[in-house]
């Protein structure tokens, strides 16, 4: 349903692209230069959402959402008591 | 353009608000029930909301032009407090039948608890014996996924509800596909950090389809922007989109559902002059 093509799109969106990025960067050299008072879980799905964006699959996004999301268990009723 | 904010909390706004989504288009609004910031201790605080929603709200909103509709309920975060949800949902029926009620909403799951499960039950009781419409808030970042999947079973364990008469709101990349191939009206909320951006919703319309798709604003008492449905106007007229595939969404869209309501005796203005 896109009236687009993607270099219309990059056209548009580059230097928006090129910011978030740097942001990106400047965060993780933020994080480089404090002090570390041990591993902390949230940054490994940091580094997990990373790879999804680098990889060649597509539903970006749907993925990093599902990454960051707790786990849905069909048989929650049961755990609740409320069959 | 026209358009109609199909979620919007205008308790926690300005009448300058009002004045600024008239001036941009918006003809009409829905106003769901939702948690004020603080945990209200009594039933009679909730009886004094509701007063709001359905007395207050439609008068200030007819200043500049809105009309203004409300849904009831008592919210996914108060529903913790069982007892306190029963004493409200009881005293529902009370104000069921004013004019600008559209149906029961939004009700849903914040940290989908067993006692939010209880008291979401509860209201899709109320809804079906009343036979209103039912407007659903689905839970925030890590919470979403499992909460609205916990939603989307409760709904389908109720064969008196119909999903064309159900809208499940706030959904997402990972949320939106769960819930329109059940069926159920799907509700993009435009809000910083948590929720959509404009964008993201363009992306979904492109993906999905403009049948049973609304945006909202959800503006609120949090930082929030009232005037985010003509944000995605802008957003999707800049990718080309035609105005009747925007109109769908933006207005054709909530008449459909609004128009489900006995109350919903809404019409927008026969032409649309606005520049916007």
């Amino acid at each position: 349903m896109s009236p687009r093509n993607a270099t219309e799109i990059v056209d548009r969106e580059f230097l928006e692209l090129r910011a978030r990025l740097l942001e990106l960067a400047a965060s993780f050299d933020r994080i480089g230069r404090a002090d570390h008072p041990g591993p902390d879980s949230r940054m490994r799905l940091v580094e997990i959402g990373l790879t999804i964006l680098a990889d060649d699959e597509p539903d970006k996004a749907r993925r990093i959402q599902q990454l960051f999301s707790r786990e849905y268990s069909p048989g929650w009723r049961g755990e609740f008591g409320m069959e | 353009m026209y358009y109609i904010d199909p979620h919007i909390h205008m308790v926690s706004r300005t009448t300058d608000d009002y004045e600024t989504l008239a001036r941009m288009g918006c003809v009409a609004l829905s106003e769901p029930a939702f948690w004020a910031g603080f945990d209200r201790g009594t039933a009679d605080g909730f009886r004094d909301y509701f007063r709001q929603l359905t007395e207050v709200e439609p008068a200030r909103a007819a200043q500049f032009g809105i009309r203004h509709f409300t849904w009831l309920c008592i919210n996914a975060k108060e529903a913790e407090n069982v007892e306190l949800s029963r004493e409200v949902i009881a005293m529902i029926p009370e104000f069921i039948d004013c004019p600008n009620v559209l149906g029961i909403g939004e009700i849903g799951l914040n940290k989908n608890t067993r006692n939010e499960a209880t008291v979401f039950l509860d209201h899709l009781d109320l809804a079906a014996r009343l036979e209103q419409l039912i407007l659903i808030h689905t839970p925030h970042l890590e919470d979403k996924l499992q909460g609205t999947r916990m939603i989307l079973d409760m709904l389908g364990d109720d064969s008196r509800l119909d999903p064309g008469r159900v809208l499940v709101d706030h959904v997402e990349e990972h949320t939106i596909g769960h819930v329109l191939d059940r069926g159920y009206w799907a509700g993009m909320t435009l809000y910083p950090v948590t929720k959509c951006t404009p964008a993201r919703a363009a992306d979904m319309i492109e993906i999905y389809g403009t049948e049973r798709l609304c945006v909202n604003s959800a503006g609120d008492w949090g930082p929030s922007k009232p005037t985010a449905v003509p944000d995605f106007i802008i957003e999707m007229r800049r990718r080309g989109h035609d105005e009747a595939t925007i109109r769908q969404v933006v207005l054709d869209n909530p008449l459909s559902f609004f128009g489900q309501s006995r109350n919903f005796d809404f019409q927008p203005p026969a032409i649309d002059s606005t520049l916007a």
